[in-house]
C-alpha cells in the first residue's frame, strides 16, 4: 500500500462525502424541525436520479444542470406530501409515522419498479473518463463536479436559513413551538416548506449522485441507511454536522476500500457510528440533551 | 368601562379532555384600556389568553375582535388582525440571535411591509436589544429576554397585548421597568390584557380588572373596587 493511493482514496472519500453529506442535509432539515423520521429518504433520493435520468435522455442535459429543475419538483412533492398526507399523522405516536414513511418508501419503489425496471442505469457524459492530474493526485473530473455542485446547493441552503426571513422563520418554529404559534407563523405552512425544501435538497443530491453511481429502484433503503448513519454521526439537528458526517463517512468508506477491501466499506461506517455513539452520543455537532 | 369595546367574549368554554378550563367567561376589553385578569395558579388566566389567542381552541362561546368572531381561528390569523402576546415563560427563540427574533415577531403580513422602521422602533424603546443585535437570544438575562420578548411582539404591530406573567422570574428593579413600558405602550394607544401574578401592582395600572376562580369569572370592577374588595384582599392581597 502507498502513499500515493492511500491520498488518491482519502480525495475520493472526502468528494463522494460532500454528496453524502448534502443528502444527509435534507433529511436532517427535516426532522430538526417537524421532527418527522423520514423513512422514505432513500426514495426520494432514488426519484430524483430517475428524474435526472430521464431529463438526460430526453433533453440530454447534464444531471448537473438538472439539479434546479429537478430539486423545483421534489420541492413540490414533499410540500404536498407534507401537506396533504404527513400532517395528519403528526399526533400519532413515532412509530405510527415510521409506518406511515415506511410505506410511502414502498410504494415509491415499486412504482419506479413499474416504470423504470430493475435494472441499473446511469448516464455517459463525455468528460467522464477525464481526470485531472494534482502532483501525486488523480481526481475524476466527475467526482470533483459533483463535490462542488453538492457544496455550492449546501451553501446556498445555509444562507437561505441563516438570511432569509422564511428561513429565519423555520428555524424559529424548531427552536420553540409555542413561541412562533405567539408569534403568529403559520406553522402548518412552514412545517410543509420544510419538507419540500427538505426533499428538493434530497433532489438535488440525487442529480449529483447520478454522476457516480448508476440508479436502480432497490438502491433507495440503502441510502436511507446510509443518511441515517451521517446524521447520527454529525449530530441530529446540526446542518454543518451532516455535511461533517457525510464527509467522514465517505472518507471511511474510500479507505476501507483500498485498505481491506471494498465489499467491506459499509462495515467500516457502521464501526464509526458505533465509536461515535459510544463516546458522544450526539454526535459530533450535535448538543448534549439537558 | 368608557371607550368601544376591542374585545368581546361571551359565553366562553374551555375543555381540557372532560376537564373545564373555563366555562361561560365573558368579559369586555375596551380601546386603550389596561384590563387586568387575577385569580390564583390554576384557575384559568392562562387558559383564557391562549384560547383568545387561538392557540387552544373553544368548545362553546364567541371571542368578537373588533365586532369579529374569531373564536377558534388558528393563531396565525388572530396574530395578523392585530392581537398580540408577551407569552408567559417569554417563549423567545434561544437559538436565534435578537435580530433574527424581531426579524421573525415581523413575519406576519400585517408587519412584513413596515418591519425595518418596526425594528428600529423597538430598538429605540429597548436600546439594550440594539447593543445586542448579534447576539444569542438564549444567552441574555430573563429581563434581557423579556424585552426581546416585547419586541418582538411589537413587530407584529399588534392593536391588543396580552400579557401572561411578565414579572415572573424577574428581578424587583426590572419588573418595575416591566411595568413601566406597559404603561408607556398603553399611553402609545395599544390595549393591554395584563395577567399578572402581582396582583397589587396590576390592579393599580389597571382600569379594570376581572378575577378569575375556577375557570369562572367571579369578580369584576375597576382596579381600585377590587383593591378595597375585602375578598380581593383576603385571597390575593394577603391582608
Amino acid at each position: 500500500m502507498d502513499v500515493e493511493t492511500l491520498a488518491n482514496a482519502l480525495v475520493a472519500g472526502i468528494l463522494t462525502g460532500m454528496v453524502y453529506g448534502l443528502s444527509a442535509l435534507g433529511l436532517s432539515v427535516i426532522f430538526g424541525v417537524i421532527r418527522i423520521v423520514n423513512f422514505a429518504h432513500g426514495e426520494l433520493l432514488v426519484i430524483g436520479m430517475f428524474a435526472a435520468l430521464v431529463l438526460f435522455r430526453w433533453l440530454g442535459l447534464d444531471p448537473l444542470l438538472s439539479v434546479p429543475l429537478v430539486a423545483a419538483l421534489l420541492f413540490v412533492f414533499g410540500y404536498l406530501l407534507q401537506s396533504l398526507v404527513i400532517r395528519r399523522v403528526a399526533h400519532l405516536a413515532d412509530h405510527m409515522q415510521f409506518l406511515l414513511l415506511a410505506a410511502i418508501a414502498i410504494a415509491m419503489v415499486s412504482g419506479c419498479l413499474i416504470v423504470f425496471g430493475p435494472d441499473p442505469q446511469g448516464v455517459q457524459l463525455d468528460y467522464a473518463l477525464d481526470s485531472f492530474a494534482v502532483g501525486l493526485l488523480v481526481i475524476d473530473k466527475t467526482r470533483l463536479y459533483a463535490a462542488i455542485a453538492a457544496v455550492l446547493v449546501a451553501g446556498l441552503l445555509l444562507a437561505f436559513f441563516k438570511y432569509a426571513t422564511v428561513g429565519r422563520a423555520i428555524r424559529a418554529c424548531a427552536d420553540n413551538y409555542l413561541g412562533a404559534q405567539v408569534v403568529g407563523l403559520n406553522v402548518g405552512r412552514l412545517y410543509a416548506l420544510t419538507f419540500g425544501i427538505g426533499s428538493a435538497c434530497i433532489g438535488a443530491a440525487g442529480c449529483i449522485i447520478l454522476l457516480l453511481v448508476d440508479v436502480h429502484p432497490y438502491l433507495a433503503p440503502g441510502y436511507t441507511l446510509l443518511a441515517f448513519i451521517v446524521v447520527i454521526i454529525g449530530g441530529m439537528g446540526s446542518l454543518f454536522g451532516a455535511l461533517l458526517g457525510g464527509v467522514l463517512i465517505g472518507v471511511a468508506e474510500a479507505m476501507a476500500a483500498v485498505v481491506i477491501q471494498p465489499s467491506l466499506k459499509t462495515a467500516f461506517s457502521f464501526a464509526l457510528l458505533i465509536v461515535v455513539l459510544l463516546l458522544r452520543p450526539q454526535g459530533l455537532l450535535g448538543k448534549a440533551p439537558h | 368601562m368608557s371607550a368601544a369595546p376591542i374585545l368581546e367574549v361571551r359565553d366562553l368554554d374551555l375543555f381540557y379532555g372532560d376537564a373545564a378550563a373555563l366555562e361561560d367567561v365573558a368579559l369586555d376589553v375596551g380601546a386603550g384600556e389596561i384590563v387586568a385578569i387575577i385569580g390564583a395558579n390554576g384557575a384559568g388566566k392562562s387558559s383564557l389568553i391562549r384560547t383568545i389567542h387561538g392557540i387552544e381552541k373553544p368548545r362553546r362561546g364567541r371571542i368578537l375582535f373588533k365586532g369579529q368572531d374569531i373564536a377558534g381561528w388558528p393563531s396565525h390569523r388572530v396574530a395578523d388582525l392585530g392581537i398580540g402576546q408577551v407569552a408567559e415563560g417569554r417563549q423567545i427563540f434561544a437559538g436565534l440571535t435578537v435580530e433574527e427574533n424581531l426579524d421573525v415577531g415581523g413575519f406576519l403580513p400585517r408587519g412584513r411591509a413596515t418591519r425595518a422602521r418596526n425594528r428600529d422602533r423597538v430598538y429605540a424603546l429597548f436600546p439594550r436589544l440594539a447593543e445586542r443585535r448579534g447576539q444569542h437570544a438564549g444567552t441574555m438575562s430573563g429581563g434581557e429576554q423579556q424585552m426581546l420578548a416585547i419586541g418582538r411582539c411589537l413587530m407584529g404591530e399588534p392593536e391588543l397585548i396580552m400579557f401572561d406573567e411578565p414579572s415572573l422570574g424577574l428581578a424587583p428593579a426590572i419588573v418595575q421597568e416591566v411595568f413601566g413600558i406597559i404603561e408607556q405602550l398603553n399611553r402609545d394607544g395599544i390595549t393591554v390584557i395584563l395577567v399578572e401574578q402581582n396582583v397589587a401592582v396590576s390592579l393599580k395600572l389597571a382600569g379594570r380588572a376581572y378575577v378569575l376562580e375556577n375557570g369562572r369569572i367571579v369578580l369584576s370592577g375597576t382596579g381600585q373596587e377590587l383593591l378595597d374588595h375585602e375578598g380581593v384582599r383576603q385571597a390575593y392581597l394577603g391582608m
